[in-house]
């Protein structure tokens, strides 16, 4: 079996400032994989990386053996990697079934005149992305707030609004960055629910960064812990969290 | 008020909602197909640049309102649209072939104003449309051999598939059922893919992109499009006017059409018209007005600037969400009586964030 | 040669007036985030006002400019209590439009004044028809307008650069522009220091103006100059105060030679075509700031 997603020696420098420096790490399918560390230790800045966003200084990025590092995050998407947002990027004068709808825009067949025909073929592919639409409200329970604006919803609803999104799109491999932030121990414990759901029943592969140790500890089939833009230990949540860089790193050196 | 049950998808994606929306639109297509039989010659003159700027404010719309991306020089396309048709038909080109020629090389011109936006956003994008503006006006008045430059272009008498557009009533009939070809086709868009990465792209080009959203062809697409859609309301505006010189399509012009968007409320379809409608209504009005005021007031050159500046900021600052959003508020109130809450409709004021970290 | 260097030198007068209508801009972008299309036509306020102050009210000319300036400043504030203040945290689209109307209202107002509004009008300046020799007796002819016009620019450029750079109130006005709730938060005074920021901008519009004015004549149309204004910013980078007088100078250089050199039309046209190939080349401008969304 070959790993889905691997990182080869990734390097990335804002000016002087080198956010990450040689970070490698393999992700297999149907795991979930997770990145920690404290703030600043480059986890977002990687996931950016890996959907497009940024470009790599050194290093590369394969999905399914062939290298993406180079795609814009566009193309990236088509492959078949979704990712939501730390800062919440949603369509906000748009509803939460319209912003749905616009995950399924990588399967589209039909071009700009047909849509303005509004042909049968689109017609077609509208109800299609409608029904698939609809089987991903189901699983996140969105019924209630199908219809309204997404300007107007509670935090927590539109949380699960952009991981509904993200899986909207069927992907392969989903980028979850910082999926529990912001939620309370309810909300938590149901996205930790969803996120195993979304590895057994849907068979998605999903990378993830976080800091709720909870939730990584319960979801994770193996964890990367990160600071300052270096690997610090891999392994699984246990062996990683009890490893002596990581505990330093978070909780800082013993004075002797 | 009523509760919609949808029971199957196609109810969803159906452009009429439910039985009474169709009914009253039907009983609007009715009164407009009535209206040159009732009304005098003047007023069907008056409703028919009402037709031309509404298809024109859609046009802006489907840019500005639902795209996200400015365009200050939109008179540019008009212009393009007119002086095409006014120039084709003169050579003996079938009305048909040139209307389509003319959104063709308008729809051209859009594709070429939207090049920067593909690089820049915000301020920036709406200087460069207003550059793009200035350069178009100033080459129509160029190439005089094709455009007559200052001295103007006299436009013929419209002939369509053989049948002479002779009369007011005829060009009021041509007008209406062209804005209803664009509208639908507008709607039509927006309840498909396309459109919806239009808004996408409005609200977050970041999670667009992520989403598969091809940023530079779908901002390409919408320029293309819009400019297209006012490009044919400009060839009826050269039918119309029958005369065409530069100072008709100068930056002053092109500020008007925001205006409209901006009073009929931007974000729909239904503000472009109410906003057209009412464009001409009030300058109708001025008219109107002028002989009843004392001459002091009266006769002034600026009074009409005075009045466009006036309703501009009475608008902004007391009704944002523009005439439609007006109409909203009035209809949810009637709708939910006597539960309509005064707060319902109310803006979260929020704090001014850098935009340039957007 | 000779008439080169000549074009070039009315090049760098016209241009600071672009730079000056400009810096305006730029201010309250830098302040406010808001674009303001209303500093063409607070400068023909500002003209006609100098007009009421020389001749009306028969002032010599100095302290009629300085009259006038602080008469805007006075505008620039009672417009942004009464017009932009309502419309904190509107979209920045909205803020432009209201601007615009502003400068409809403006233009519609001044014409509309009894027997004065619609005529083109001579502003008494000290200088007038004076002219200056440099590099001897064949040398440059520099007008006296020309002249006092680059001066004025300069001082006013190095006393704003100093504001921003070193008073508590110019760090104060970048801090608003930045994020309004942490300024708030930090005490200080966002809407007083709004205020201040739009009157500065209507005062310097009102220096242009009357600047302008033995040049061009006042009259209710002079605002359209203006419009050349965006370009100038946009070259030299939006927010950036150097910038908008860089910008400003190349514009009116550019200008000067298109109409000379180049067949006619082009130098109305220059302005919009050197700033598409800026945002073409560098989109940010020449000192612009390079700022994107962390997400």
């Amino acid at each position: 079996m070959k790993p889905l997603l691997t990182a080869n020696h990734l390097s990335i420098q804002f000016g002087g400032l080198k956010a990450v420096s040689d970070v490698s790490f393999e992700v297999w399918p149907n795991e979930v994989f997770s990145l920690i560390g404290p703030n600043g230790a480059g986890k977002t800045t990687i996931f950016n990386m890996i959907s497009g966003h940024y470009r790599p200084s050194d290093g590369f990025v394969t999905f399914e053996g062939e290298k993406i590092s180079h795609l814009p995050p566009y193309e990236i998407a088509r492959l078949g990697i979704a990712r939501t947002f730390q800062n919440i990027e949603l369509f906000e004068h748009a509803t939460v079934l319209q912003n749905l709808l616009v995950g399924r825009h990588c399967h589209r067949h039909t071009n700009w005149l047909q849509d303005l025909l509004f042909t049968p073929a689109t017609r077609r592919a509208e109800l299609q992305f409608r029904r698939t639409v609809e089987e991903v409200i189901e699983f996140l329970e969105l019924q209630h707030y199908r219809d309204s604006m997404v300007a107007g919803l509670p935090y927590g609803v539109r949380k699960v609004v952009e991981l509904g999104r993200a899986l909207a799109m069927r992907p392969k491999l989903l980028l979850l960055d910082e999926p529990s932030s912001g939620l309370n121990v309810e909300e938590t414990e149901d996205m930790g629910f969803w996120i195993e759901d979304i590895k057994n029943d849907l068979g998605v592969t999903v990378i993830m960064v976080e800091h709720d140790m909870g939730l990584v500890s319960r979801v994770s089939d193996r964890v990367l812990a990160l600071n300052q833009g270096e690997e610090l230990a891999l392994g699984s949540a246990a062996e990683v969290q009890s490893h002596p860089a990581v505990v330093e790193a978070y909780l800082g050196g013993a004075d002797v | 008020m009523r509760f919609l049950f949808k029971t199957d998808y196609q109810r969803d994606i159906r452009l009429f909602k439910h039985g009474g929306q169709m009914f009253w639109y039907s009983a609007l297509a009715l009164a407009l197909i009535a209206a040159p039989w009732l009304l005098s010659s003047y007023w069907v003159s008056q409703f028919i640049f009402i037709w031309i700027y509404a298809i024109v404010s859609v046009g802006l719309m489907l840019l500005v309102g639902f795209t996200g991306q400015v365009s200050i020089g939109h008179a540019a396309f008009l212009a393009m649209g007119a002086y095409t048709e006014g120039y084709l038909y003169s050579l003996g080109w079938p009305f048909a072939l040139s209307l389509t020629f003319a959104a063709l090389i308008a729809g051209i011109t859009g594709i070429i104003v939207g090049l920067p936006a593909l690089r820049v956003k915000g301020m920036y994008l709406a200087i460069a449309t207003l550059a793009f503006g200035f350069i178009v006006e100033e080459g129509v008045t160029r190439a005089d051999g094709i455009t007559g430059g200052n001295s103007g272009m006299m436009v013929g008498s419209l002939q369509v598939f053989g049948l002479p557009i002779d009369s007011e009533q005829r060009m009021y009939y041509l007008c209406l059922f062209i804005l209803a070809l664009v509208v639908l086709g507008v709607m039509n868009l927006l309840r498909s893919p396309t459109g919806r990465a239009f808004v996408a792209i409005r609200d977050s080009e970041i999670s667009a992109q992520s989403m598969g959203i091809n940023l530079a062809y779908y901002k390409t697409t919408a320029f293309a499009l819009s400019a297209a859609i006012t490009g044919i309301a400009g060839a009826l505006y050269a039918h119309k006017l029958r005369f065409l010189s530069p100072e008709q399509f100068t930056f002053l012009q092109s500020i008007e059409l925001l205006i409209i968007l901006v009073v009929g409320g931007i974000g729909s379809i239904y503000g472009a018209i109410f906003g057209a409608a009412f464009w001409i209504v009030v300058q109708q009005l001025i008219v109107i007005a002028k002989d009843w005021l004392p001459p002091a007031i009266g006769q002034q050159t600026g009074l009409q600037p005075t009045i466009f500046g006036l309703i501009l900021i009475a608008f902004i600052l007391f009704e944002p969400m523009g005439l439609y959003g007006r109409w909203l508020k009035i209809r949810t109130y009637f709708q939910l009586f006597p539960f309509y809450r005064k707060g319902m409709f109310r803006r979260q004021k929020s704090y001014m964030k850098s935009e340039r970290l957007k | 040669m000779l008439q080169f260097l000549q074009l070039v030198a009315s090049g760098i007068a016209q241009g600071c007036i672009y730079g000056l209508i400009a810096l305006g801009f730029v201010l309250i972008y830098k302040a406010t985030e808001a674009v303001s299309f209303a500093q063409g036509d607070l400068m023909m306020l500002g003209g006609f006002i100098g007009l009421a102050t020389t001749v009306v009210m028969g002032m010599p000319f100095w302290i009629a400019f300085i009259a006038t300036l602080i008469v805007m400043l006075l505008v620039g504030m009672l417009l942004e209590r009464a017009v932009l203040r309502p419309l904190l945290g509107h979209p920045s689209f909205t803020v432009v439009m209201v601007t615009i109307g502003i400068g409809f209202l403006s233009r519609g107002l001044v014409t509309m004044i009894p027997f004065w509004g619609t005529e083109t009008h001579v502003l008494p300046v000290p200088y007038r028809d004076e002219i200056v020799r440099v590099g001897g007796k064949d040398g440059l002819i520099m007008s006296m307008e020309h002249i006092v016009v680059i001066a004025v620019t300069a001082l006013l450029m190095a006393a704003l650069y100093l504001l921003f750079k070193h008073t508590k109130i110019g760090i104060a006005m970048k801090a608003t522009s930045q994020n309004q709730l942490a300024a708030f938060y930090m005490g200080i005074p966002v809407r007083r220091i709004n205020m201040l920021v739009w009157g500065i901008a209507a005062a310097v519009a009102a220096c242009a103006g009357l600047l302008l004015a033995p040049i061009t004549f006042v009259h209710a149309n002079m605002g359209f100059v203006g419009l050349k204004a965006f370009p100038a910013a946009v070259i030299g980078g939006f927010g950036s105060i150097p910038g908008a007088l860089v910008g400003g100078l190349i514009i009116g250089v550019v200008e000067m030679l298109s109409g000379f050199y180049l067949p006619e039309g082009f130098k109305d046209i220059a302005a919009y075509v050197v700033v598409l190939i800026m945002l073409a080349v560098k989109p940010t401008g020449l000192f612009g700031e390079n700022l994107s969304k962390r997400v």
